[in-house]
């Protein structure tokens, strides 16, 4: 589906810019709406503030300029997925899957279901019961990706949350993720650096240039029906990759 | 190098130990050594059992400090952490003076608690709190600083409270650096409280190992200075041992130092 037919945005920045101390500009004048249940992928060169800018949005960290609305209302549930599993080694993949839950204090026999459910959803079933420390590195991912819509959140947002897997486990993890986004439509906000899976999963890839950060190109990643196995190896999807290459190549040049 | 095995870990010790209480025994007798110059260890063990009454109640005098001193220092020492934890300003005003009360030999201070305290137990537990709490204090406060600061955000964007952060978080995070430093600070607790008891001195009743050591000193009763001193390295084991159970129970399941990863 493609992401402008899509009513209203959800999150728009204006003008957002971080500076820390008195250092040079992190992020500078960024402009951005993304619509609500669109698939955004930021994607740039280490360094130019992509993690800042998602850090932002989740208000983990005050803009030093501009601001971060949200449209809709009040600021939705956002879940956020790091760049590893980030799970507390002394809690089952259940107990894990479950804090957001337990902080928000749902009763017990309820946080359970939903936990479990959300395991299913990733596949993980079997492994409620296991420890991290037991648990290989994509199903580490793959718990903390439960953790992130065990509250069922308007907003996703992901730091380059696949960097660290290898090929194999990345693609079906990004296959996951693209399933999990159609069946339930929330609003992702993707941190990449890379152009395939920016390509692959997004409606929208928003390329940064670096120091400061800012916006050098914002791309519409065109392509109707499913994003599948066909998909990553037509000619199209190729062609679109090299789009997005040569916008990624402006911006280190810019 | 190949790591030796849960036996050889233990008999190996005991070889050891065996063969030198044996050169012992051999050298007091080959050269005809008085018991007050050095008793041997069969000797030494008859006294521990013959005067077992006196000694057994010097030893639970000891141990009852110990035991009590730990329990001050984990208390005092972990509700200090946490309020270092929440406010680096709290931090940076007490810490120095939990240093100052670590890098004072407890010996030079011992004699002033006696005078201060109208109690002498309570001047022995205070000395053997002293040494004991640092450890503690430092290693959790470690701990409780040293936590996942992805974690920390996580929370953050949860809206956890404070309170929350620190039980289901922090506390946690921290229990690996606790118990090391509860390691640690049951050792010390009894040095404090045997040293302790030397610079006081009681008398009587209240009496602990440390006086048993020295009433059997001026009577020239060395064999029973040397069961006393069995007594205190017996206690330091297994104050050690269970320390270290206690560290392994709890963190057994998911804590590198104690977990034993599938091969």
């Amino acid at each position: 589906m493609a992401v402008g037919t899509m009513t209203g945005a959800a999150l728009a920045l204006r003008g957002v810019g971080k500076r820390y101390r008195a250092g040079p500009p992190v992020l500078a004048g960024i402009d951005l709406d993304v619509p609500a249940g669109a698939f955004v992928s930021l994607l740039g060169a280490s360094g130019c503030g992509k993690s800042t800018l998602l850090r932002i949005v989740a208000g983990l960290s005050p803009p030093t300029e501009g601001r971060v609305a949200w449209p809709a209302g009040a600021p939705p549930r956002i879940g956020f997925v790091f760049q590893d599993p980030v799970l507390m080694p002394w809690r089952t993949a259940l107990g894990n899957v479950a804090v957001p839950l337990r902080l928000a204090r749902v009763p017990r026999a309820e946080r359970r279901a939903r936990a479990a459910a959300a395991l299913e959803r990733v596949g993980l079933a079997d492994a409620a019961a296991r420890l991290p420390r037991e648990l290989s590195g994509g199903m580490r991912m793959r718990v903390s990706l439960a953790r992130a819509l065990v509250t069922e959140p308007e907003v996703l947002l992901l730091d380059e949350p696949f960097a660290a897997l290898d090929e194999i486990t990345r693609h079906r993890l990004n296959d996951d993720l693209l399933r999990l986004w159609s069946a339930r439509r929330f609003t992702a906000l993707f941190v990449t650096h890379s152009v395939l899976e920016s390509v692959l999963l997004s409606g929208r890839v928003v390329v940064l240039a670096a120091r400061p950060g800012r916006i050098h190109a914002s791309l519409p990643v065109d392509a109707p029906g499913a994003r599948d196995e066909a998909f990553r190896t037509s000619p199209s999807y190729a062609a679109l990759c090299r789009t997005v290459s040569g916008a990624l190549a402006g911006a280190m040049a810019a | 190098m190949t790591r030796p095995g849960a036996a050889a870990r233990l008999l190996a010790p005991l070889l050891v130990g065996t063969l030198l209480l044996g050169a012992w025994e051999g050298a007091v007798r080959w050269f005809a050594l008085p018991p007050y110059v050095l008793p041997g260890p069969l000797l030494v063990a008859r006294t521990l059992v013959e005067d077992w009454p006196s000694l057994s109640a010097a030893l639970l005098v000891t141990l009852r400090v110990t035991a009590l001193a730990l329990l001050a220092a984990v208390v005092s020492g972990v509700g200090l952490a946490v309020l270092f934890s929440q406010s680096r300003w709290i931090e940076t005003a007490l810490l120095p003076y939990a240093v100052i009360l670590q890098v004072t030999p407890v010996v030079a201070v011992a004699p002033l608690i006696v005078i201060l305290a109208d109690d002498v137990r309570v001047a022995l537990l205070v000395c053997a709190w002293i040494v004991a709490f640092f450890p503690i204090v430092s290693n959790t406060t470690a701990g409780l600083n040293g936590t996942d600061r992805r974690l920390l955000d996580l929370f953050r964007l949860h809206g956890a409270t404070r309170w929350q952060t620190l039980t289901q978080l922090r506390l946690p995070a921290a229990m690996p650096f606790f118990l090391a430093g509860l390691r640690i600070s049951g050792g010390l607790a009894l040095i404090g409280a045997i040293v302790a008891e030397f610079v006081a001195g009681t008398g009587g009743a209240a009496s602990g190992l440390a006086g048993s050591i020295l009433e059997a000193g001026y009577q020239l009763r060395i064999p029973r200075m040397f069961a006393a001193l069995a007594l205190i390295s017996a206690s330091g084991v297994a104050i050690h041992l269970a320390t270290s159970l206690v560290s392994h129970l709890a963190l057994r399941r998911w804590h590198e130092s104690a977990a034993r990863w599938e091969e």
